[in-house]
């Protein structure tokens, strides 16, 4: 058997395998970040509550209203993206000739609400739910035991992700969303109703949070605190990524799962430090971030 | 002492009403006692669900049953409850001034070690009683015990040998470990694996996951390729619930291993679900549905805390203060927390939920033990309804020898 | 950017002179402040004054970088709860006097501080927040697996100890009156930051870094100061409050800590002198009030932080000093 640093290579592609997988969370949820920053301006921390929103949305819909996993993985999102319209329309909207700073404060003082007032509902202990069953069971690759719910996540994330790429960077519709963030007077100018794109804007970035949750619903502990953690992580990513592009949200998202697996293998006690680790690091050797450019 | 020398010159109002009080009170009725219960636990946080909430329940059922079997009792009984937060200097906080202040006599459950740590120091400081039942450090009756200090449900080392030696007895003779990466982890799983090697099996490999980790497919894949019969979970919480969802997933069960939870609760089986949770073995000290006594209490339990089911600690707050209460009422006064333990100590105890008991000199309660295995769906017959009684741990066996635990109060 | 070449300044900021109105009100609330901390123990509980007190000092160190040089930092639970597991480690296992395990806990967070700081400063606004709460939240893990803090269980236990040598802290008095010196004297450093010449150009740097670096100041250099500074006064705080508690936990390093001191500082007014004191104290006030109420908490704080975003940007003392400037 081939081994590289002592791991069977065989080994080693499961494990990069799996950190993809985990890549797909980071990719979903830091180009949400992105998608809403380049527009708001905004640094939305409520981003790791509303992925838990989706999780918690799919938990109470399968449990009260009979929709199951595939009826949740439209409708959550749905949902809590007109959640997020509403947030934008009563608070956000107030904040945008401020410093940016406050909005970061907004949104964390939101982002406690929604998690205090989940956990006073739906108590901290977590919710179970199940995978659904189409998708259960798993494929044996000769070198891992591939879960059918892994493939979908990945298949799934990359859709998503390669999508929402496509529709701002090559569609007409993304060209007038990139056009508003550099000039919204210019824009407006045209006939574009800037507010409402604005607006529309949030509602998708934080539907996409809330259909991460989905996702992971089966899969991780649905709980009032899965988001908080979790939310400090994509923040590194996005420092070493930069906002500045899609793509490379997207890209360092997947890129850092892939790390991040790989050391699960090699040095697991530092996991989950690796991150901010190569966080450090970039900000030493390039400061704007991998994609970033300037500040 | 000179800290209470002090305390005077701030506390000096106070002292005068209270001391206004306690003429008032005493002219009326010269026998009274009135006892002051304070439930300090975690009403919002990690811990709400396995005590919170239901805890204060437990405490106002216990006062409901000493009060229904005494109805002639001259000790009357109010109870406070205050949420921790999970932040130790709040917890301190807390404590410091219910005691000072409001004249509380004795405190229960506190979950969380770290504060259960800190509460411990302060009732051994101001002469109190501390029921510990929501904390798993075995320090409480270890090398930090107290003369003013029960702890009744479970510690980690009891945890640690019933799993580890109940299974191995079933021929679960091969263990792979998946531990939390810090203190706690270590501890479950060095005595865990001490208890394994001493009954014959054998470790066959470990990995240390850091703590709050959401995705443990690498760490199942190793424990997958190892081939142990028995995947031994030393870890809590959501990273338990996270590993056990997980290895459902990738098929574990499945495919032969069982999973051991060295720290689970009847409230992470229940976030778990039965579809995920199958197969898992556990050790509780508690079951709600274990027999009629225990599924009528329940009952009474639910009233006010619908849909939910009771835990282990939960249950242990309940026959905690209820013992506490008949201390009490034998030793006709309250003010003495360290003779109000001592009498508990010599009272056997006895109660609908952990039956006939002793508390042995460090504070440790004894009662026997239970290994459990969670339900396939199919087997369960409705909410609740989630353990099979694999084995039990007869009370001698269940917790740490007194000479073990290096507490200053077993050398006389 | 970050190695700018030009000459040291030769432009020296004037030193504004405050008016004569706000230096009066100055006084006077500092007078206040004074006689409320020595009256205050004889109506309130002296131990939960005294973690007031170091809150409010971890809140002024905070506000030095927000409210005068326009940086938030998300991660100083950092040098708050690294300085307090460290003078707790001091005190208990090394046996060090308290003045001295102070001293090494507020070292500590002043080596962290220039750590954190200098990777920090590479980026600005928005960033600077998500990289110091990054790092911060790293440095929770350390702290978690490490095993002189004790996990879970915290540091329980730390000695107070005799002061000098001689004065003992465990009366009750003495402690007091030594957290309230350690208290007003981190509280008049950082008035004497603000108003001298460096406290000058950190405000330029707020109000225009670009114009600021034009003038020749290496504005890196003054932020990278100002933020070690800050560091080290939580620092202060956060060993005093392991002394006077007697413990250390994770709470202090977690990042809910880091939020709070934000709020506190917010509730009370970014950039004021007096606004994260008084913060400080409604904010633990409501915290220790709230406990027996249960489980809104965290709700309630979150709604503080919307309230004040939105309508209170000033905070309680700003608002005071709009109505008394009217």
């Amino acid at each position: 058997m081939i081994t590289i640093f002592g791991i069977p290579s065989a080994a080693l592609f499961g494990q990069l395998l799996i950190g993809l997988i985990n890549g797909s969370f980071y990719a979903l949820l830091s180009l949400g970040l992105a998608v809403i920053f380049g527009m708001l301006n905004i640094i939305n921390f409520a981003h790791g509550a509303q992925y838990m929103l989706g999780a918690v949305a799919a938990f109470l819909m399968l449990n009260f209203l009979g929709v199951n996993y595939w009826g949740a993985l439209i409708l959550a999102p749905l949902i809590v993206g007109a959640i997020g319209i509403v947030i934008e329309r009563t608070f956000l909207q107030w904040l945008y000739k401020l410093d940016h700073l406050y909005g970061l404060l907004l949104t964390f003082g939101l982002a406690l609400i929604i998690e205090g007032t989940a956990r006073n509902y739906l108590g901290s202990a977590g919710l179970p739910y199940a995978l659904p069953e189409a998708l259960r069971g798993g494929q044996n690759l000769g070198f891992m035991f591939l879960p059918n719910y892994r493939a979908w996540v990945i298949l799934v994330s990359l859709v998503i992700c390669f999508g929402t790429w496509y529709a701002i960077e090559r569609t007409r519709l993304g060209a007038y969303l990139r056009a508003a963030t550099e000039n919204p007077t210019l824009v407006r100018a045209f006939g574009i109703n800037v507010p409402v794109m604005i607006t529309l804007t949030y509602g998708f970035g934080v539907a996409l949070a809330a259909f991460a949750g989905v996702m992971a619903a089966p899969i991780y502990n649905v709980s009032p605190q899965m988001g908080a953690e979790l939310i400090i992580v994509v923040f590194a990513v996005v420092v070493i990524g930069g906002m500045g592009s899609i793509l490379g949200a997207i890209l360092t998202g997947f890129g850092l799962g892939v790390v991040e697996g790989l050391t699960k293998v090699f040095f697991p006690e530092a996991s989950n430090t690796v991150i901010f680790v190569v966080m450090a690091i970039v900000l030493l050797v390039r400061p704007a971030g991998l994609f970033g450019r300037g500040t | 002492m000179e800290m209470k020398v002090v305390k005077r010159t701030f506390a000096l109002a106070a002292q005068i009403t209270g001391f206004a009080a306690a003429l008032a009170c005493g002219t009326a009725q010269a026998q009274q006692i009135n006892v002051k219960i304070g439930a300090l636990t975690d009403m919002s946080s990690l811990y709400a669900d396995l005590a919170g909430p239901g805890t204060v329940e437990a405490v106002r059922l216990a006062v409901e049953d000493f009060q229904k079997a005494n109805p002639n009792s001259n000790v009357k009984v109010e109870i406070v409850s205050a949420d921790h937060q999970n932040k130790a200097d709040i917890g301190t906080n807390i404590a410091n001034q219910w005691i000072d202040r409001e004249g509380v006599d004795v405190i229960v459950d506190t979950p969380n070690s770290g504060v259960a740590l800190a509460v411990n120091e302060i009732i051994r400081t101001k002469n109190k009683v501390f029921i510990n039942s929501g904390a798993a450090s075995s320090d409480l009756t270890g090398a930090k015990c107290s003369p003013n200090t029960v702890h009744w449900t479970y510690d980690t080392w009891m945890l640690a040998n019933g799993t580890g030696k109940a299974i191995v007895k079933n021929g679960g003779d091969t263990w792979f470990f998946l531990t939390a990466d810090y203190a706690f982890g270590h501890a479950l799983e060095r005595d865990t694996a001490a208890v394994v090697e001493a009954n014959g099996g054998k470790l066959v490999g470990k990995v240390r996951h850091p703590i709050n980790t959401s995705d443990f497919s690498s760490f199942l894949l190793q424990a997958q390729s190892s081939k142990a019969k028995i995947i031994g979970l030393a870890n809590a919480g959501g990273d338990t619930i996270n590993s056990i969802k997980q290895a459902a997933e990738f098929g574990i069960v499945a495919g032969g291993q069982s999973l051991a939870g060295l720290l689970v609760f009847a409230s992470d089986v229940n976030a778990l679900g039965l579809q995920s949770a199958q197969g898992l073995i556990l050790t509780n000290t508690f079951y709600w549905d274990a027999n009629d006594q225990t599924r009528a209490w329940t009952k009474r339990w639910q009233q006010a805390r619908p849909g939910k089911i009771p835990t282990m600690v939960q249950a242990g707050v309940y026959a905690g203060t209820l013992h506490y209460l008949k201390a009490v009422a034998a030793l006709k006064s309250k003010d003495d927390g360290k003779a109000v333990v001592a009498e508990m100590k010599k009272l056997p105890t006895d109660d609908v939920l952990f039956g006939k008991g002793t508390i042995r000199v460090d504070g440790r309660k004894i009662h026997p033990a239970y290994l459990y295995e969670v339900k396939k769906p199919a087997e369960s017959k409705g909410p609740g309804d989630i353990y099979t009684l694999r084995a039990t741990i007869p009370a001698e066996e269940a917790f740490r020898p007194l000479k073990d635990g290096g507490c200053p109060l077993a050398n006389g | 950017m970050q190695a700018s070449s030009s000459p040291v300044s030769a432009t020296p900021v004037t030193v504004r002179q405050p008016s004569l109105l706000q230096r009066q009100g100055e006084l006077i609330g500092f007078v206040i402040m004074v006689a409320a901390l020595i009256v205050a123990p004889y109506f309130t509980y002296p131990l939960f004054l005294m973690q007031a007190m170091c809150f409010a000092l971890f809140a002024c160190a905070f506000n030095l970088l927000i409210g005068y040089v326009g940086l938030l930092s998300f991660g100083h639970a950092l040098y708050f709860g690294w300085a307090s597991y460290i003078s707790a480690h001091a005190a208990k296992v090394w046996g060090f006097n308290p003045e001295f395990a102070i001293l090494t806990g507020t070292l500590t967070a002043a080596v962290c501080g220039f750590l954190a700081g200098s990777l920090a400063i590479r980026r600005q606004g928005i960033y600077f927040a998500m990289i110091t709460l990054a790092l911060a939240q790293m440095m929770y893990f350390v702290a978690l697996r490490m095993k002189f803090t004790g996990g879970e269980d915290g540091i329980q236990a730390v000695p107070r100890g005799y002061l000098f040598g001689f004065i003992n802290l465990n009366n009750e008095t003495t402690m007091y009156v030594f957290v309230m010196a350690v208290f007003l004297a981190g509280f008049l450093l950082i008035y004497r930051i603000i108003h001298s010449p460096f406290g000058e150009v950190l405000k330029a740097i707020r109000e225009n870094e670009p114009r600021a670096i034009s003038l020749g100041y290496k504005t890196d250099r003054y932020k990278l100061i100002a933020f070690v500074l800050s560091a080290t006064l939580a620092g202060v705080a956060g060993s005093t409050k392991a002394i006077t508690l007697q413990i250390a936990s994770l709470t202090d390093v977690n990042w809910p800590m880091s939020g709070e001191v934000v709020l506190m500082t917010l509730v009370g007014g970014l950039g004021t002198i007096f606004g994260p004191v008084v913060g400080a104290f409604v904010i633990l006030a409501m915290q220790f009030k709230l406990s027996s109420v249960g489980e809104w908490v965290l709700v309630i704080q979150g709604v503080i932080f919307v309230t004040c975003v939105l309508l209170f940007r000033r905070g309680i003392v700003g608002e005071i000093a709009a109505l008394f400037r009217r």
